[in-house]
């Protein structure tokens, strides 16, 4: 298998916990996420802090559902958009555990995931705790304008959302709420998009390139699985990964085919081609995925994080916007 | 093979062309008219004012204008209000004064998280900075011009 | 009462026109704000040097000074007065003495917002 790694131990999704701002808790998910703010700035004093306290409190809830103590957690694997992940490294400053931090863009979560599971997998560590967040305030001043200023968004823009989830991994034999059983590890796919309000199609090459590795590495198809969740190609992004898929003879099933992105808001909300950011994915996964694999109303489903390599520094120099996807496949613990 | 890439590429920047949405261009250009327009007759007002109930010069009756232009583009930004116009009218907001205001007042509310020297000081010249480096450098030159064109003339 | 009517419509036209080529930009090109901004600025400065833009702004009024064109109006004109007043220095002050109300005025203004208020919560209307 080129790209993926087969759990074979089947590592166990322990607990899981997501935390949404108001616009988010506005939209057509807001009942199922744990925690919808009513303050997008959690009473500190800038929004970096804001965020970093948000998916602070995300680890806390997810480490006390799945009934750890903070000292016994033997891995963070963490990330989110903001320049040296200062509200990753905060959160892991405050809980003091082991701390791998991670830059993938909207892709985090997915590499946490993949990491925290392989550590578990191969025995190296006993838990993981795998978490990402975004924050709309604090990416908008980072890569595109300061929040006051008055200007008109193009229609593939996305909105960043104010989210984070965490996700406790174990080797407990247990019964679980999921199991992770694959993860696919991408490839950084650039298909020369230079639009910096167009991160759908940035991404889409990438997202595609990963969900076909992900079959022939697996000889499975769109059949095994009962979602393929992609985060956050929006809703532009989404025709064009199924064009693409369609390009490379990869079946797809329309109906099976959900982005995290695309089902955040609704139209009304006024964020043009959907949500995205690191948090975005993170909190739906949790939210929505897990859940209804806890409930087995879905059996097996395949969640694939992309991510837009873009700094502000790539982007004033002129360079194309890199895509990478990671992709873990997660199914019911029988 | 890099030749190959490229053609691919171009492919899938036409289906991005074709598949994504566009603005919707009558929405966009009426109201940038209306509150472009709007704007600048309250320009006109003011400097009517100036000129006729003031008494002041049409030059000073200008300079009276764009300050007060700037005071209320400034203001509408701190209370918030100035994005929502701006996200409404686009360039209607952007291109008037009051735009300049906006971009000037923006990002220094923003960046005051991050001191007074480094985040409002520096910040506040972020967009506005660019606009007067090119805009006086350009009436330099133009200055210069006219200099030049005075002395070979006369 | 007529004359004055028509001062506003010439005004409100005109600036709303100079608008929408801004709109145009915004909307049919990746030109952000900013950038345009600059281009109005300098075209301004252009337009005026070359005598197109004087006669637009004794037809509009603010129709013709107030959106940035007219920034770079009044850096041209005071650029181009000042060299015929003092030679070529003028040409190094008269931009800035020209426009020295508004740049003040916005940095003033700026800083005092910056001051007075923080970034507000977006997105929840």
């Amino acid at each position: 298998m080129k790209q993926t790694l087969l759990f074979k131990n089947r590592v166990a999704v322990r607990a899981r916990a997501s935390i949404v701002g108001k616009k988010e808790g506005a939209g057509p998910l807001g009942g199922r996420f744990d925690v919808v703010l009513d303050d997008d700035l959690l009473g500190q004093k800038s929004w970096e802090l804001a965020e970093s306290e948000m998916l602070r409190r995300a680890a806390c809830l997810c480490l006390e559902r799945g009934g750890l103590d903070v000292s016994a957690l033997e891995l963070i694997t963490a990330g989110d958009l903001i320049n040296q992940l200062m509200p990753s490294s905060l959160m892991a400053r405050s809980l003091g555990r082991p701390f791998l931090g991670l830059y993938g863009a909207c892709s985090t979560f997915a590499e946490g995931a993949l990491i925290g599971g392989a550590m578990v997998e191969g025995g190296f560590r006993k838990n993981a705790l795998c978490a990402a967040s975004s924050h709309f305030c604090t990416a908008e001043r980072q890569f595109r304008f300061p929040l006051e200023l008055g200007t008109q968004r193009p229609p593939a823009a996305q909105w960043t959302a104010t989210a984070a989830g965490a996700m406790l991994v174990d080797r407990e034999k247990a019964p679980a709420q999921a199991r992770l059983t694959h993860g696919t590890i991408g490839r950084v796919v650039d298909f020369e998009v230079t639009d910096a309000n167009h991160m759908g199609a940035a991404m889409a090459p990438a997202v595609a390139d990963t969900i076909q590795a992900h079959f022939i590495d697996t000889a499975r198809d769109f059949s095994d699985y009962d979602r393929i969740i992609t985060g956050d190609l929006g809703y532009i992004g989404r025709n064009l990964l199924k064009e693409l898929l369609v390009q490379r003879g990869v079946e797809i099933d329309d109906e099976k085919l959900v982005d995290c992105g695309a089902s955040l808001f609704y139209q009304e909300q006024d964020v043009h081609a959907g949500g995205s950011g690191c948090g975005c994915v993170a909190a739906v996964t949790c939210a929505v995925a897990l859940d209804n694999l806890e409930k087995r109303a879905w059996k097996r489903v395949l969640v694939i994080g992309s991510g837009a390599l873009m700094s502000t520094t790539s982007a004033q120099q002129g360079e194309s916007i890199p895509g990478v996807a990671h992709a873990v496949a997660l199914e019911v613990d029988e | 093979m890099n030749k190959m890439r490229n053609e691919e590429h171009r492919r899938y920047d036409r289906m991005v062309k074709a598949l994504t949405p566009n603005s919707n261009y009558i929405q966009g250009y009426l109201r940038a008219f209306w509150v472009g327009g709007v704007i600048c007759t309250i320009g006109q007002l003011i400097s009517l004012w100036g000129e006729k109930g003031l008494g002041l010069s049409e030059s000073s009756a200008a300079m009276l204008t764009s300050v007060i232009l700037i005071f209320l583009g400034t203001t509408l930004t701190g209370i918030g209000v100035y994005d929502d116009i701006g996200h409404y009218a686009g360039a209607g907001s952007i291109v008037p004064i009051t735009g300049f205001a906006n971009s000037i007042a923006a990002p220094a509310i923003e960046f005051k998280r991050e001191g007074l020297i480094l985040g409002v000081g520096a910040k506040l010249f972020v967009i506005a900075g660019p606009v007067l480096v090119y805009g006086i450098a350009s009436s330099i030159v133009v200055g210069v011009i006219y200099w030049l064109i005075g002395r070979l003339a006369g | 009462m007529m004359a004055l009517f028509l001062t506003f419509l010439k005004a409100f036209a005109v600036g709303g026109l100079i608008c929408c080529v801004g709109q145009a930009l915004l909307m049919h090109t990746k030109l952000t704000s900013a950038r345009i901004l600059v281009l109005f600025v300098v075209s301004g400065v252009m337009l005026t040097a070359i005598g197109v833009y004087k006669p637009l702004v004794d037809f509009a009024g603010a129709g013709a000074t107030v959106p940035l064109l007219g920034f770079g109006y009044s850096l041209a004109v005071g650029a181009m007065r000042a060299v015929q007043e003092k030679g070529l220095l003028g040409a190094f002050t008269g931009g800035i003495v020209n426009t020295a109300a508004g740049i003040s005025a916005a940095v003033m203004f700026g800083l005092l917002n910056a001051l007075i208020f923080s970034p507000h919560m977006k997105g929840h209307n």
